[in-house]
């Protein structure tokens, strides 16, 4: 049987994973799904809690994350397209005109 | 006293707005029409300002014909606030009547001389536009029913005056003259506003009849200071010692306004102020000395500048200054010298401005020269200027039977009417006063009518055409006769005004008086003719000390200098140096300092995501710690 601390350690496990990669990736698509990766970190303990305290509460917060990681990825897929298509390149480091 | 109250306007009286009116449609139809009126636009001048003259008759005769001499209208309402209620009223009473009629009278002769002087003037129509303004403002002075319209006036002759000085304001010295003179009148008006404000706070109305009714329950201070504030108005406005700089330079303007503004109407001002508010001035005895001592300071002070000066028009100037001293002395002395202060502003407005018109005759015949020392002998070739020039100045030296013997002499025997010394003193000084002008004037009638002839070669001087010579012939007969006309009826005239007055009898008698003046002014005379009747030298090398005093203005000039200009510029300069170290350094600091952080603030602007993306995070993680730290504690 495995204890709700295990899950949480994945998820933070997960979280850390998917934030080392957002920081140091610059392929724009591995940071995106970096991204998602934290997200679901933060489903999973979401969920843990909902488990350990019996409600429900919890649950419906993972499919409302769900649900905007959803759209999220319509609207970051898109534009990480345009950024391709004008600038060859899926770089995040490339797309640095917003500098002083 | 019984309390002063002033009938309503009836019949032709009512329409006394009408007056006010005329010229000042005549200034909108040529300043707003433009080049269109070019042809035609001095007569509209000249036209409005004669139908003015004809009204003032008429309404003359009428207000002749009332019991109560007075005719008030009301307009309508400028200023309604709280207990202060200001209408645009007017009032035609003996004292406006005879100012209506000087103004419009002389104005229409010195209009119609103008539309001949001017002739060759490209901006003759202009000139005709700010002379209606002029009349129009000057009407307003001396029809105001409160103190507010006059002041309304009283500014508005202000604005005519600068424009027509500055007439031709490509010439510098004109741009200047203009500009020193409405500064001038500037500095002396806040005596009026002050002395309006005064009168709003103690007695809570502007109109004359509540002001005068009111004066009396005032304290002995209030009412130094009401007199006081406005002696300095009126002293701005004739040209008085202090303010006595701005006159002499206004000359630089065309001669029928030295004529007009400056010697006939405008300057005369504060003389009708004076005698406006002589309830106000009877009240305390130290106003009246002040206003004594002002015009007795004066009347010397010009004579004394006009017999050192060789510039035609400056000569005349510094006796307008002169002359208007005499009616500031004698509406100071008050009383019964209250009438006589206002015969000698008629008598001074017909002789002066005769003269004025004949200097300008000079001036067009000898190409603009104004320097006498280069006429002479201009008798033989303009005997119409000639002769009224000599009866200006026979009336203005004040010899029997002319004008000034009947304006001037009543003057001198009221000053030494005074008690004690100071009669000796005032009276001595109006009759030095009379001795110089006889000499400053002669000085300058023999220089320029008889003597070699020293003009410059390229001048063939002529007399002047008819539409000139016209106006000085009348001018030169009311000269002639003017004062010994009306010397008693402007006397019975003005009682309703002035009240019944008994002339004060002092150290000498009326004779004795005469007898002391005619033997000064023969004298002075006669030592011109004597000095000058050889001409002058054209460039004299060691004048004496007096005459270069003289020569400079007795230091007026130089006084302002130093205490006005030189100050003004220090103050200034300092408040330049505080404003540019002091303030602007705060504010450029200021500035600075923002502009540098922020700077230093843009190298966190990479442009890359993930160095924003590490903030975010690290930002998170400060925010984490901290809940948990007080989660903890």
């Amino acid at each position: 049987m495995m204890s709700p601390e295990h899950y949480l350690i994945l998820a933070a496990a997960l979280f850390t994973i998917g934030a080392v990669g957002v920081l140091v990736r610059r392929n724009a698509i591995v940071v995106f799904m970096c991204v998602e990766l934290m997200l679901n970190a933060g489903n999973l303990t979401l969920v843990t809690f909902a488990r350990t305290t019996g409600t429900i509460d919890g649950q419906v917060m993972a499919f409302f994350v769900m649900a905007v990681a959803a759209a999220e990825v319509v609207i970051g897929l898109a534009i990480i397209m345009a950024i391709y298509r004008s600038r060859r390149s899926a770089s995040v480091d490339d797309a640095n005109l917003l500098k002083a | 006293m019984e309390p002063i109250t002033y009938a309503q306007a009836t019949g032709l009286l009512s329409w006394t707005w009408l007056l006010i009116a005329l010229p000042a449609a005549g200034a909108a139809v040529l300043l707003l029409t433009g080049r269109r009126a070019d042809k035609w636009g001095h007569w509209v001048g000249v036209a409005t300002i004669g139908a003015a003259f004809a009204l003032a008759l008429g309404m003359f005769a009428s207000l002749a014909g009332l019991d109560d001499k007075s005719a008030a209208t009301d307009l309508f309402t400028i200023i309604s606030v709280g207990e202060v209620h200001i209408e645009a009223s007017l009032l035609f009473d003996p004292l406006s009547a005879v100012f209506c009629l000087l103004i419009t009278g002389v104005g229409f002769l010195i209009h119609l001389y103008a539309v001949g002087y001017m002739a060759h003037d490209e901006g003759r129509r202009k000139f005709f536009g700010y002379f209606n303004l002029f009349a129009a403002a000057m009407l307003v002075l001396v029809l105001g029913g409160n103190y507010f319209m006059t002041f309304i006036g009283w500014e508005g002759v202000g604005l005519a005056s600068y424009l027509l000085i500055s007439f031709w304001q490509m010439k510098p010295a004109a741009a200047t003259a203009g500009k020193k003179a409405f500064l001038t009148n500037r500095v002396a008006d806040v005596g009026f506003l002050l002395a309006m404000f005064l009168m709003v706070s103690t007695i809570g109305s502007l109109d004359f009849a509540n002001v005068f009714n009111g004066a009396e329950g005032l304290s002995d201070g209030t009412s130094l200071a009401l007199g006081l504030l406005l002696l300095a108005a009126a002293c701005g406005k004739s040209g008085q010692w202090p303010f006595q700089t701005w006159l002499p330079d206004a000359m630089e303007g065309p001669t029928p306004v030295s004529a007009l503004i400056h010697a006939a109407t405008m300057v005369t001002a504060g003389v009708y102020l004076i005698a406006r508010s002589h309830v106000i001035f009877s009240l305390n005895e130290n106003v009246q000395t002040a206003v004594v001592v002002v015009g007795a300071l004066t009347l010397l002070f010009g004579a004394i500048v006009g017999c050192a000066k060789d510039d035609i028009k400056r000569v005349l100037a510094w006796s307008t200054v002169s002359q208007i001293g005499y009616m500031f002395l004698a509406v100071g002395l008050g009383g019964a010298a209250f009438a006589l202060g206002i015969i000698h502003l008629l008598a001074h407005g017909f002789f002066k401005a005769g003269l004025f018109l004949g200097s300008g005759s000079v001036m067009h015949a000898m190409n603009d020269q104004t320097d006498i020392r280069r006429f002479g002998g201009l008798w033989k070739v303009m005997p119409l200027t000639y002769a009224t020039f000599a009866a200006g100045w026979l009336a203005i030296i004040g010899l029997f039977p002319f004008s000034g013997y009947f304006s001037k002499d009543p003057i001198i025997a009221a000053a030494f009417a005074r008690e004690g010394w100071q009669g000796w003193v005032t009276g001595g000084a109006a009759l030095l006063g009379a001795a110089l002008t006889a000499f400053y004037m002669t000085r300058l009638f023999i220089l320029t009518f008889h003597g070699p002839k020293r003009w410059t070669e390229d001048v063939h001087p002529h007399e002047s055409p008819a539409i000139m010579t016209g106006p000085l012939v009348l001018l030169g007969l009311g000269s002639l006769a003017a004062g010994g006309l009306m010397a008693t009826p402007v006397t019975d005239w003005l009682v309703p005004v002035f009240g019944e007055q008994h002339e004060a009898h002092g150290h000498l008698t009326h004779m004795q008086v005469t007898i002391a003046t005619t033997a000064v002014v023969v004298l002075g005379a006669v030592l011109a003719w004597f000095l000058f009747r050889n001409g002058t030298e054209e460039a004299p090398h060691a004048a004496a000390w007096p005459v270069r005093v003289a020569r400079a203005d007795l230091g007026g000039e130089a006084v302002n200098r130093g205490l006005f200009e030189r100050p003004g510029r220090l103050a200034a300069n300092a408040s330049v140096a505080v404003d540019g170290r002091g303030v602007d350094g705060v504010v450029n600091g200021l500035s600075a300092a923002v502009g540098g952080s922020s700077r230093r603030l843009l190298a966190l602007q990479t442009g890359f995501v993930r160095s924003y993306a590490l903030s975010i995070l690290s930002g998170a993680v400060i925010v984490v710690a901290a809940l948990m730290v007080v989660v903890i504690q």
